[in-house]
């Protein structure tokens, strides 16, 4: 049994495998402190930002259960239960023990419409609210676990390969992974079809990664702290009408620099040789 | 000079493209990607998968292949590959390929139907076939002998076996999967242009205006092709259109400008309203070109009342009829749809088209059994026969998308017609099964050349209807061979007395050999096979009981009835698994070999590596099968089905100077022609590279009488080409001399002087047309081609006038009406079931779900499916349901957000999984006229398994 959800079995041996015995007078968020800073760990659909999360996840290991028990998961030949993609930390995975986690190139979310992992939770560590539409219904494309990323010197469609096997994966083809079209410029009369990844539809479900073909995956997910970077609130793209909308957080604005921290007439009353 | 890696890469490749742009590198650069790259042996091949041809390369070290490139030489792909073609080193290399012959015995060591696989000997493997061989044409003749061959077959391979079948077993139940594949478009050639394969070729692409893909998704099956499309589009976004048209949304929807979803089968209206909107604006607008017209067309039509290719009644299998509706082999259920075989009511929707043929809705039609029959009807007639296909009428019965509003779908088929009339617009229309896995398919294929004929937009750079081909070779053997059941080699047919004396003169076997009955297509092989008349069937390098729809039907024969199977393959599938006796075949680039692609490109490789195991080429069983069979054993007479005699042979034969002992190998294979051809290790292209048919090889395999195999002493690969070739040679086929092709990336035949030919039947471009037309004094065109070249006279309904006309050089327009397909949705199997491909994996997934890569990124097949539907049946995404027909059901996990998004009321699930059986679910429905099975329509119905 590859991945036994049972609690109580779990705890035990975890304790046992990390010896937490031997840590002896070692504070837990003494502990939690120490790992809290794995940053490419991926989190079930829902799940808070990974500082909150982990205060708030309680490892009770209700959504591993409900994704590996969800009634899709059956394998067609056999009809028994195929490894669901939650797992639980255990101790060594260098994640807070007992917290839940996926690894794409194992198995990744397949993305269910019912969401199953999410109603489970009892502690809000997956929020429920944040998955759900307009109509007040779950959505699963509203998930945020991680950002797609493509490596161009290993991906085979930048040099020129059809393939797009990620993008014919992607449960969201045509919105979180599009195609774009260039000339080959070397052949003449080829055209490079290239998968590109767009973070406001991609919710890091993996099963890109899951499906690229090359040894080691050209498109991997990241979480999106480490996947995303950002342009900053004082500059809207006039362009774009919509654009406003991404700076409404922006704060009031000060600056200082090494030129500007000393005050003018301290500045100004400074001996100085020119 | 010394480099670092980085430089090294760059090196090489500049090295390698330079040499295909003929720009010369400094000798230092050349002198160091050749060093670096020494312990390698690079050599020149094409591609093991689709009909798009790619070239490649391949790199061989310690007798293994270790990589492939795509070869930037190559003028289809200039070093690009697809996923498939990335994967060709790979291929070879499953864990559980084929190593010995494997029979299926009891435990005392007898063949056993009933017993378990176990290895034999090549030695026992060809004991067992000859017994059972003797045994099928003692029970049934000529006929009771089967061959499924293949559009994968090499060249000499395919005439091996075609030669043994009907020279020396006098049977013509020798039949392609390309049947399966290109039929359609083969007799839509041939009753147009009278001569198979396209005018045109892939330089259309570069060339043209607008591309068309009908029924065909050439973004996921002509990868390297479609991105030559792409290439085209982007060079010039605003003016090339690009228009999919299809029964569902694909990937090749992705880059149109137009996207048709249509009702399945009524692509036959689509092309008549497009017709209709040439000939009824051509008053006003001028679109006709009427010279062209009026010197190289004429019109013509044929009976509509044709049936749908399914099991007539009398059969033995559908004999006797019960009370119950069942009959013979066959439930209740599948006689509903078998039962319009012989007669059906005309719905609505067919009516109104076959009104000018003298029909009408709710008459009852009564069908024969197919017929090629066609005769000349005037203009008017043919305008007649259009008039139904108003855009009111083809919008009703074409719109595919019972959400897509109707006013939509009026405006696309307007803007499609537009496009195709636009004054000098270069079109191209292409297709694969879409239009040729149809029980009309060759009535669709000749309607796209009515189109491009009218407008004069055929046979010229960048303006064609081109039929894609889907196989490596389905042009290169089977077509081109002849390895079909009818066939001959070069276009030449197996009922033309005069094409027989030709061939029998050329395979030096006396007239009246070769039986002049060839009507044993793939489905009747089955159904001979379930019919008790074939006792003995060999699959070659394909997947019979895979590929074939009602597939339980021919496993049950298989597997229950008096008869011997045998497949010969690379991989164990699901026809080694339904055979009696399996046998490992060396894969592609374990033999010379060629293969022509979709533009009749004829590419060449040698050997680069032994076969693994004991694995021996298709080519050496055929050779080795045919030392067991004697003048004696084959060519007394026989007396056919039909009660045609087959006359006795061997006197004749002595006269020849064989003698009753003489085997078929003396006169087929080690002949004196055969002889001729030399071996010679010291010349190209010989030196260096194995050959174990010739010259036996390493691992010294024990052949067919117990001892290893020391090769037959002659270059074999050479002789079945070069005598193949000189049928096709001078008679509009030529093909190059053997040594040509392994110095170039292939050439499009006809080669005429050393120089290809680009656009056949254009007097500026085909030499052939050229001469034909001096004869003729047309200037620019010459429809040359022979078949089927003196008609008739008649109307719609009928013909009036029996003497016959000749139409030497001229091509055909032809009337033929919309209809129905056989089984559509009703109440109780209440949605279309689509059938297809991946990009990922080729055909039965021998090779291709054996590729880690390929199998982690498509692991299954799923059933596509509308969202709507989904929610309305109650089926979650990634549920497991069950896909249920009259024939079969498969169990496939539903996929509402896939590649491909069906509208609603229509599935799509892909073939390439043997763990989703959807053969068992299809229909053998085939086009009465080119028997080929119609895998993309028929009715199933869905609920959660």
């Amino acid at each position: 049994m590859a991945h036994s959800t049972n609690r109580r079995n779990f705890m035990a041996t975890t304790l046992q495998s990390v010896g937490l015995a031997a840590l002896g007078g070692m504070l837990w968020s003494g502990y939690t402190d120490s790992v809290k800073a794995s940053p490419l760990v991926l989190r079930p659909p829902g799940a808070l930002p990974e500082k909150d999360f982990l205060t708030a996840c309680i490892k009770c290991g209700l959504c591993a259960e409900a994704c590996v028990n969800r009634d899709t998961n059956v394998d067609k030949e056999t009809g028994k239960q195929r490894p669901g993609t939650l797992q639980m930390a255990k101790g060594g995975d260098s994640l807070l023990i007992g917290t839940p986690f996926f690894i794409p190139l194992e198995v990744p979310c397949y993305m269910c419409e019912d969401i199953p992992c999410v109603p489970v939770c009892p502690s809000g560590a997956l929020d429920m609210p944040s998955l759900l539409n307009d109509k007040k219904e779950l959505d699963i494309n509203k998930s945020r676990m991680g950002l797609a990323v493509v490596h161009k010197e290993s991906c085979i469609s930048y040099w020129g390969i059809q393939c797009d096997a990620c993008y014919r994966a992607c449960p969201l083809l045509d919105s979180a992974i599009t195609i774009e079209y260039q000339k080959n410029e070397r052949t003449g009369k080829h055209a490079y079809l290239l998968p590109i990844v767009h973070d406001n539809a991609c919710t890091g479900c993996g099963l890109c990664e899951q499906a690229c073909v090359t040894e080691e995956p050209a498109i991997f997910v990241l979480p999106n702290q480490v996947a995303k970077g950002k342009a900053g609130d004082h500059y809207v793209k006039g362009w774009d009408a919509k654009d406003q909308e991404r700076v409404q957080n922006a704060k009031e604005i000060h600056t200082k620099t090494k030129r500007s921290e000393k005050e003018a007439s301290e500045y100004l009353n400074m001996e100085v040789e020119y | 000079m010394s480099l670092n890696r980085r430089d090294f890469l760059k090196n090489s490749a500049a090295v390698a493209a330079a040499g295909a742009v003929g720009i010369s590198v400094p000798q230092e650069a050349q002198a160091a990607a050749a060093k670096a790259e020494s312990k390698w042996r690079w050599d020149k091949a094409a591609c093991r998968f689709c009909g798009t041809g790619c070239g490649i390369m391949l790199a061989t070290k310690n007798g293994r292949i270790v990589a492939v490139k795509g070869d930037p030489a190559a003028p289809v792909n200039r070093g690009l590959n697809c996923i498939k073609g990335y994967f060709n080193a790979k291929i070879m290399y499953g864990a559980d390929r084929l190593k010995t012959p494997l029979l299926r015995m009891n435990d005392k060591g007898k063949f056993d139907k009933k017993g378990k696989f176990k290895p034999v000997s090549w030695e026992r493997a060809f004991d067992e076939m000859e017994v059972h061989i003797k045994k099928a044409l003692k029970a049934s003749g000529p006929e009771g002998v089967g061959v499924f061959a293949s559009g994968q077959y090499t060249v000499m391979e395919g005439y091996a076996a075609q030669k043994m079948m009907k020279a020396g077993f006098r049977s013509n139940a020798i039949d392609p999967n390309a049947r399966h594949c290109m039929a359609s478009a083969v007799v839509g050639f041939y009753q147009t242009f009278g001569i198979d394969e396209p005018s045109g070729c892939y330089d259309d692409i570069e060339l043209t205006d607008t591309i068309v893909s009908w029924g065909s998704n050439m973004a996921e099956m002509h990868p390297i092709l479609w991105s030559r499309v792409t290439d085209r589009k982007l060079s010039n976004p605003d003016k090339v259109k690009v228009v999919n048209i299809s029964t569902y949304r694909h990937r090749t929807s992705d880059l149109a400008d137009i996207e048709i979803i249509f009702t399945p089968n009524t692509d036959l209206a689509l092309w008549n309203y497009i017709a209709r909107e040439i000939v009824m604006r051509d008053a006003k607008e001028k679109i006709i070109d009427w010279d062209f017209v009026k010197e190289h067309m004429v019109f013509a039509t044929g009976p509509a009342n044709i049936g749908y290719g399914m099991r007539r009644s009398g059969e033995k299998s559908i004999t006797p009829v019960k009370k119950d509706g069942s009959a013979g082999k066959y439930s209740a259920l599948e006689m509903e749809t078998i039962n319009k075989e012989m007669s059906k009511v005309l719905s609505e929707n067919e009516g109104k088209a076959l009104e000018p043929y003298g029909y009408k809705a709710g008459d009852t039609m009564k069908h024969t059994a197919g017929t090629l029959k066609h005769w000349e009807i005037s203009f008017e007639e043919y305008k007649k026969s259009l008039e139904p296909y108003t855009l009111e009428y083809t919008a009703k019965v074409a719109k595919g998308d019972p959400n897509e509003d109707i006013e939509v779908f009026k405006k696309k088929l307007q803007a499609l017609a537009d496009l195709y009339i636009e004054k000098n617009r270069k079109v191209v229309s292409f297709w694969t099964m879409g239009m040729n896995q149809h029980t009309r398919g060759t009535w669709v294929n000749t309607l796209s050349y009515n189109v491009h004929f009218m407008l004069n937009k055929q046979a010229k750079p960048g303006s064609g209807a081109f039929s894609l081909t889907g196989q490596p070779s389905a042009c290169g053997t089977a077509r081109e061979v002849g390895t079909f059941c009818h066939r001959l080699p070069a276009d030449m047919m197996v009922k033309n007395p005069k094409h027989r004396k030709i061939t029998e003169k050329g395979w030096h076997v006396p007239n009246g050999t070769i039986n002049p009955v060839g009507n044993q297509h793939i489905m009747k092989i089955h159904r001979d096979i379930e019919d008790g008349v074939i006792k003995f069937a060999w699959v070659n390098v394909c997947n019979a009981y895979q590929d074939s729809a009602s597939a339980s039907h021919w496993i049950k024969a298989a597997r229950e009835m008096d008869n011997f199977i045998v497949t010969s393959d690379g991989y164990p599938g699901i026809s080694a698994k339904v055979s009696d006796l399996v046998l490992p075949s060396a894969m592609i680039y374990e033999k010379w070999g060629a293969y022509g692609n979709a533009e009749r490109r004829t590419q060449h490789w040698r050997q680069q590596v032994l076969p693994v195991g004991d694995a021996m080429s298709d080519t050496w069983q055929w050779v080795e099968l045919s030392k067991r069979f004697t003048v004696k054993d084959l060519w007394g007479d026989y007396t056919l089905r039909n009660k045609k005699k087959l006359p006795n042979v061997i006197k004749a034969a002595k006269k020849m100077g064989y003698k009753p002992t003489t085997t078929m190998y003396d006169i087929l294979f080690a002949n004196k022609k055969a002889k001729s051809y030399k071996l010679d290790m010291k010349k190209f292209p010989q030196k260096g590279y194995d050959n174990s048919e010739c010259l036996g090889d390493s691992r010294n395999v024990k052949g067919s009488d117990g001892k290893v195999f020391k090769g037959y002493g002659f270059m074999i690969h050479e002789y079945l080409f070069e005598e193949y070739a000189s049928f096709g040679r001078g008679h509009g086929h030529d093909l190059a001399p053997f040594n040509v092709y392994h110095k170039v990336r292939g050439l499009k035949w006809p080669v005429v002087n050393g120089k290809e030919t680009q656009w056949r039947f254009n007097v500026k471009y085909d030499p052939y047309a050229a001469k034909a037309a001096k004869e003729s004094g047309a200037k620019d065109f010459a429809f040359y081609g022979t078949l089927a070249k003196a008609l008739a006279q008649g109307d719609l309904k009928g013909i009036k006038d029996k003497k016959k006309k000749s139409l030497k050089n001229k091509a055909k327009i032809y009337a033929r009406p919309y209809m129905d397909p056989p089984e559509m949705p009703d109440k109780n199997y209440d949605t279309w079931l689509c059938t297809g491909r991946v990009l990922e994996h080729w055909h039965s997934g021998t090779m291709t779900m054996r590729v880690p890569e390929l199998f982690r990124a498509v692991p299954e097949a799923l059933c596509y499916m509308h969202p709507g539907d989904a929610k309305a049946k109650g089926f979650k995404q990634g549920g497991l349901i069950w896909v249920d027909s009259r024939r079969g059901k498969v169990k496939a996990r539903v996929e509402t957000r896939g590649r491909n998004r069906p509208p609603q009321g229509l599935v799509f699930v892909p073939w390439f999984d043997e763990k989703v059986f959807i053969n068992k679910v299809c229909l053998d429905a085939t086009c009465p006229m080119s028997k080929q099975t119609d895998y993309k329509k028929c009715a199933v119905k869905l609920y959660k398994a």
